[in-house]
């Protein structure tokens, strides 16, 4: 019984190491494949480049040409280089910038190292066409396009011989085993004559040859070498497309403030919106009803002499109004900033909101210190609408939420068993919680396969005030 | 009945005092902070000047220094020296997590409601009397958020409609008379709807209301 366990149970990751082997071998291609691609459109410009180059140098050559000739020539080689950069320079640079960018966009994807955009943004309205002179300026003055020049000729040697040697090893490998087979159990061709010696024919079968052992587990071992090397050398070229392609210095600091910028809008028109909200809601709500109570208190208070019980009618009435705008103003509160959050910090404020939330949700906090009220807030917000997903979406009634605190980050996970395939681009609600954790430079990430379960992690980068010690 | 009174709004303080003093009942502190509350609950003289604890203690839930939840933390670590001593904790706003926090002593002596009632002066004066001879006063906001995350229990789904009504009503901490008088029916028809809810809730029959009552917040706040 155990043996049968053991050995269904071992067939699982091998059959998993096989194919994610033969996977990583056919991604290795790929890239490969796009790092010699690259390199033949790197011809266009460097060709066009020497032929200038050329056809300058041929000026000072003395001889064995006159001095008619050399002008001639010089001047043949100066234009095709120059009509050779002009009419193909700028394109091959563009297709070499959108090769460069699909290498970034599957050794990222393949390797789950994401490797960012390091490219200025295009001048101009988008969908215009550029001047010739402006679109050559916007590439040569971004340093990512010489960084993916470098990256080419690097990709193009190094690369092909790290993404491709899997592949090698395996063929290596297979031809070996073919060639090793055939002779260890004399796979081959025998010419068999008829005895009166009028027909004879040729006939594959084993037996034919002597056999060669070393070369079927030479070639067993090299193909399982280069299925196990395959995975590692990809990802040893994803984070060498990580160290070359990503955004490095002034790129960066350009990524950076695009991303400041647009956060701050977003912060910014958010909190505008949420004022108007309130406004609104304090204008038809609360201030509402306080009029409404005003009028029925006058009413009441003409009422009083001539018919007192119209007028106690009415007082009911005004009561009932104000204990109906307390609970509007009460409501309202809860959804600026709730009161438990403000009493008690952010594991209390959770817990009373799984607490209200109609769910069964377990909550574990482990944070040594609250947040600045702003991330609180945030996280606050933030797991609020991930229950009521919850709720709504995922078909379940259970959930867990756990909060902790590690090296600078605060991290929220919110658990659930439910049936899952969540999608962030779906709900403007994943939306908003990804843009009020940005603010703070905070992450979400949302990992909900069909069939559940859902995991949606936040981080958020901050500093822990110490937690105040109370007797009780 | 001697009364302390924690509330660090004058215009709430003042009014509470009177409204307590027209009822008949004798408001021997009125403090406005977490500090002079733990003083004149736990009845130190050096504190509001009350010589030993009050007989039921009015409490805002927040009150200086903090202006967070001072007068609920003072009213839990008073009630940890003095276990049942009566508190009505008073809020702008009502929390289950406060509720089952102020419950978890399963001790009576308890009240949480929202300010709004203090407008209905003669259910609030009983209130605060029930408490201080050892019942509860809960908000019915607090009841049906109560209720409402309950809502997947088994037991609570096979109550009939008028059963939960009637457990709601206790849970807030009403008698079997005050029930009857409300939903107007008999209170011997009351009675019988309580023995099927403990029936139904597998809970302990009691003839004394305050233990009933506790053993259904118990029930609801597991």
């Amino acid at each position: 019984m155990d043996g049968t366990a053991i050995i269904s149970g071992g067939r699982g990751p091998w059959r998993a190491g096989v194919r994610g082997g033969i996977t990583a071998t056919g991604r290795g291609l790929a890239l490969a494949g796009l790092a010699l691609t690259s390199l033949a459109l790197l011809l266009v410009p460097l060709v066009s480049l020497l032929l200038i180059g050329l056809g300058v140098m041929s000026l000072f050559m003395d001889r064995p040409m006159s001095g008619l000739q050399r002008a001639a020539l010089s001047l043949t080689l100066l234009a095709a280089g120059l009509v050779l950069g002009r009419l193909f320079g700028v394109r091959a640079l563009l297709a070499l910038r959108a090769l460069t960018q699909l290498t970034r966009r599957l050794a990222g994807r393949w390797s789950g190292l994401p490797i960012a955009e390091p490219y200025r943004p295009r001048p101009g309205w988008t969908g215009r066409r550029l001047p010739y002179r402006q679109q050559l300026r916007w590439l040569a003055f971004d340093p990512a396009t010489w960084r993916d020049l470098a990256w080419t000729l690097v990709g193009a040697v190094v690369g092909v011989v790290i993404a491709a040697l899997p592949f090698v090893m395996m063929a290596m490998g297979l031809l070996a085993i073919r060639a090793g087979l055939r002779r260890q159990l004399g796979f081959g061709p025998a010419t068999l004559v008829r005895l009166d010696g009028t027909r004879s024919v040729t006939v594959w079968g084993f037996g034919h040859a002597a056999g060669q052992p070393l070369e079927v587990f030479g070639g067993l071992a090299l193909v399982g070498l280069g299925l196990a090397a395959a995975p590692l050398l990809l990802c040893g070229y994803a984070g060498l497309a990580n160290a070359l392609l990503a955004p490095a210095g002034p790129a960066e600091l350009a990524q950076r403030v695009d991303h400041l910028t647009q956060t701050r809008t977003e912060t910014i028109d958010s909190g505008a919106a949420e004022i108007r909200r309130i406004e609104r809601d304090l204008h038809d709500g609360a201030q509402a009803r306080l009029v409404a109570v005003g009028m029925t208190l006058g009413a009441a208070e003409d009422l009083i002499g001539s018919s007192p019980d119209a007028a106690r009618a009415l007082l009911v009435e005004a009561r009932a109004a104000s204990a109906q705008a307390l609970a509007e103003l009460r409501a309202l509160v809860r959804g600026i900033h709730p009161p438990v959050l403000a009493d008690r910090g952010l594991a209390d404020a959770i817990r009373a909101l799984a607490l209200d939330s109609g769910l069964k949700v377990d909550v574990t906090a482990a944070l040594p210190g609250r947040p600045q009220p702003p991330v609180e807030s945030a996280a606050y917000f933030a797991v609020c609408e991930l229950l009521a997903n919850v709720s709504k979406h995922a078909g379940t009634r259970q959930a867990w939420i756990d909060l902790h605190y590690e090296r600078g980050l605060l991290r929220v996970d919110v658990t659930d068993n439910g049936t899952g395939g969540a999608d962030p681009a779906g709900g403007t609600g994943l939306r908003g919680i990804e843009r009020r954790v940005a603010a703070f430079d905070g992450i979400l990430a949302l990992n909900s396969p069909v069939g559940g379960p859902t995991v949606a992690t936040m981080e958020i980068p901050c500093a822990l005030s110490s937690l105040k010690t109370f007797s009780c | 009945m001697r009364v302390v009174i924690a509330e660090d709004l004058f215009l709430l303080r003042d009014g509470l005092t009177r409204m307590l003093t027209a009822h008949g009942l004798d408001v021997t502190a009125a403090v406005d902070n977490g500090d002079d509350l733990l003083a004149a609950l736990t009845g130190d003289p050096a504190g509001a000047g009350t010589a030993g604890p009050p007989d039921v203690a009015v409490v805002d839930v927040r009150l200086p220094p903090t202006f967070t939840d001072e007068g609920l933390r003072a009213a839990l670590a008073a009630r940890r020296q003095l276990p049942g001593l009566p508190v009505l904790v008073l809020s702008q706003y009502v929390e289950q997590l406060y509720a089952r926090e102020l419950l978890a002593s399963g001790r009576g002596g308890i009240g949480y409601l929202l300010k709004d009632r203090v407008f209905d002066s003669r259910s609030f004066v009983d209130a605060v009397r029930r408490v201080a001879a050892g019942g509860t006063a809960m908000d019915p906001e607090v009841i049906a958020r109560l209720l409402a995350s309950n809502s997947g229990d088994d037991a609570i789904g096979a109550l009939s409609p008028r059963e939960r009504e009637v457990l709601g009503l206790m849970a807030e901490g009403r008698s079997n008379a005050a029930i009857a008088q409300r939903l107007t029916v008999t209170e011997r028809a009351v009675a019988k709807h309580i023995a099927s809810i403990f029936l139904k809730l597998d809970l302990q029959p009691s003839d004394d209301d305050n233990r009933r009552v506790l053993a259904v917040l118990a029930y609801l706040g597991r």
